[in-house]
């Protein structure tokens, strides 16, 4: 009888195609939007990731991510490196400067100096050059992806940089000796990396620094424990790499409209979805209420309507959630293309799976309910 | 024992109600009918009487409100629900008046519902379906969509579809009101050779006095009650003639 239940659906194509439809919107919406969220929330912690072999990262305690304008006094230093525990030590500098390309065109970038004895957290992957060539007279290394993008000179100069070309930041003199490529981070400027000691000459004079202290604990001590000991003695914010992006991450859900936004729109796919398939499948039930009343009258219980019910709501939101997921990632990959978020990582499908769960269960409970109601002895009215 | 036994329906008081308080109105005021096995009964009346409640009492898918009604020895009233179902599912075959046939699925499936309701596999269904429908002569339009048959054919389909799991009660209301005249006595004559058989009884409702003449018995109705039972059409025709 679901293969009779299913030629019923399928032989209202319009009502079926508006099945279908409802379904594939709200997954691609629910989907796509899960995706965008999730790849925010990726970026937002990439820059922490992809620092490796850092055990502790230390800072102001006000800093709420790891690009919050939170400085640390110059003093932190040796009072971390004075802790049980800790078997090294180095700042690093991390903020927004101004930067100015060879033609004049100016932009805003991430300037990370590393620090100038051991060049330690630098980026994951080195492409021109090498991270020793920071070591020369004005170092810096660009983006390999942004030489043509969001550093592309647009004052008459036309055209990407290029290793050797010349910068200036806030009036300092800089040269571009390699590029490195990295995870792309939740904020839109592009990112330099440079030493320490240069990196503050490029900034404007403060009492303060902006920046980290990066630890690496003695071998058989547990991160999490010196971090605790780091705070107590220096009532600076001592975090783990995965406290540290947990902590980004917190507060990118809570303290900004992400989530709502976010949420509103999953929340508004999903309620489309039960409406257009619940109104859908209601009506296709009622324009058909004659024949389930005749097949009550012919002894079909419960369970049976209950299962042709179940077919048509699980064929369609197969088909649905197929197509939907499928536009979704399709969308997703001009999505990247355009370099903005969008990682679906394998609980995006499983929510969106459920949340088409959900939907069948409330339009086919709605539809089954109107069914089971339906008097037998109907049939025989005209 | 001999008399009990030949007994398809027996119905004594039969009262049935619809709706409550102000609103409530009676359609079966005290109905007693017996049907014997092997018979094709007509119920006759005007319209409102009472008939189509009747033989939903009958057929198991309207509850009585008082009296007592056996079918084939079983009383609905003291079935659960599901087991009524059931029954329904196992005894009775259907035809509706406006044939009600599935319209999206072929000829052969909608003669195979009953089957499948009972549990059958779709295949062997279809099969005995498709041997049925060459019962009713329509053989050969197995793979028709009901909208591809005329009228009369798609009635042929439904009482293929009634006949199929070999129910020992077969209800009909109306079943050739929407059929030219013609057309009306092959699916009477189809009901008489093909649908009755000895162990059998037919209900037919009916306004169509073209077709009293299939008969065993006619029994009248008016206002809810059943005012006689005759055996010969023309009984019927005189007894009214004069008044009206
Ligand atoms: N579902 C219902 N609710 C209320 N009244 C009904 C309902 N069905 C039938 N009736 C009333 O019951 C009476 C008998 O109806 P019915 O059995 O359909 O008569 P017939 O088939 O002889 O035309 C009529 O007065 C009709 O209006
Ligand atoms: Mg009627």
């Amino acid at each position: 009888m679901t293969r009779v239940a299913l030629k019923m659906l399928m032989g209202d194509r319009l009502k079926y195609a508006g099945l279908i439809a409802g379904i594939l919107f709200a997954v691609t919406l629910i989907a796509q939007q899960a995706s965008i969220m999730t790849g925010f929330i990726q970026r937002m912690g990439s820059f922490v990731r992809d620092t490796g072999s850092v055990d502790l990262w230390v800072m102001d305690p006000q800093r709420r991510f790891s690009d919050d304008q939170k400085p640390l006094s110059e003093t932190a230093l040796p009072r971390v490196r004075g802790v049980e525990g800790v078997s090294w030590a180095v700042p690093m500098y991390r903020s927004w400067l101004r930067c100015r390309l060879p033609d004049g065109t100016l932009v805003q970038a991430i300037v990370t100096g590393l620090d100038d004895a051991t060049l330690l957290g630098g980026p994951p992957e080195i492409v021109e050059g090498s991270l020793e060539d920071l070591r020369r007279s004005g170092g810096v290394l660009v983006d390999a992806d942004e030489l043509g993008g969001k550093m592309r000179m647009v004052r008459g100069g036309e055209g990407p940089l290029r290793v050797g070309d010349r910068l200036a930041f806030n009036d300092e003199d800089a040269v571009i000796v390699g590029t490195f490529r990295a995870s792309k981070g939740f904020f839109w400027e592009p990112v330099v990396y440079t030493t320490y000691s240069r990196a503050v000459r490029f900034a404007p004079p403060e009492r303060k620094v902006n920046g980290f202290v990066l630890v690496g604990v003695r071998e058989g001590e547990d991160a999490a424990a010196v971090g605790r000991r780091i705070e107590a003695a220096t009532g600076l914010r001592a975090l783990t790499r995965d406290q540290f992006e947990a902590h980004s991450t917190n507060f990118l859900l809570t303290s900004t409209g992400i989530l709502a936004n976010f949420g509103l729109a999953i929340g508004l796919g999903f309620v489309i979805g039960v409406l257009v398939c619940g109104q859908t499948l209601y009506q296709f039930t009622l324009d058909n209420l004659r024949h389930f009343a005749a097949l009550k009258a012919m002894g079909a219980g419960n369970w049976l309507l209950v299962r042709m019910v179940g077919a048509q709501v699980v064929t369609v939101g197969a088909i649905g959630y197929g197509i939907g997921l499928g536009a979704a990632v399709l969308l997703g990959r001009v999505i990247v293309k355009a370099g903005l978020a969008f990682y679906m990582p394998w609980q995006v499908p499983v929510l969106s799976g459920v949340a088409i769960g959900a939907i069948g269960l409330l339009a086919g409970s709605l539809s089954l309910a109107r069914v089971i109601r339906a008097e037998p002895g109907m049939v025989f009215k005209g | 024992m001999t008399e009990a036994s030949s007994i398809a329906i027996e119905c004594k008081g039969v009262v049935k109600h619809y709706g409550q308080g102000a609103a409530r109105v009676t359609a079966l005021r005290g109905v007693d009918l017996t049907v014997r096995k092997g018979e094709l009964l007509m119920l006759v009346g005007p319209s409102g009487c009472g008939k189509t409640t009747l033989i939903s009492v009958i057929a198991g898918v309207l509850d009585r409100n008082e009296g007592a009604c056996t079918v084939f020895g079983e009383d609905f009233a003291r079935m659960s629900a599901r087991a009524r179902t059931r029954w329904r599912g196992e005894n009775v075959g259907f035809v509706f008046q406006a044939f009600n046939l599935i319209p999206t699925i072929t000829a052969a499936e909608n003669v195979a519902v009953p089957l499948m309701i009972l549990g059958e596999g779709h295949g062997a269904a279809i099969r005995r379906a498709r041997e049925v429908l060459e019962m009713v002569g329509l053989g050969d339009r197995w793979r028709a969509l009901p909208a591809q048959l005329s009228g009369g054919q798609q009635q042929r389909v439904a009482i293929a579809r009634s006949l199929i799991h070999g129910p020992r009660l077969i209800v009909c209301d109306e079943p050739t009101s929407a059929l030219d005249h013609q057309t009306g006595h092959v699916i009477m004559r189809l009901l008489k050779n093909v649908a009755l058989r000895e162990d059998r009884a037919l209900v037919i409702v009916t306004h169509d006095a073209r077709i009293f003449g299939f008969a065993d018995r006619i029994a009248e109705m008016d206002d809810g009650r059943i005012e006689r039972i005759v055996t010969d059409p023309r009984e019927l025709m005189a007894g009214t003639a004069p008044g009206r």
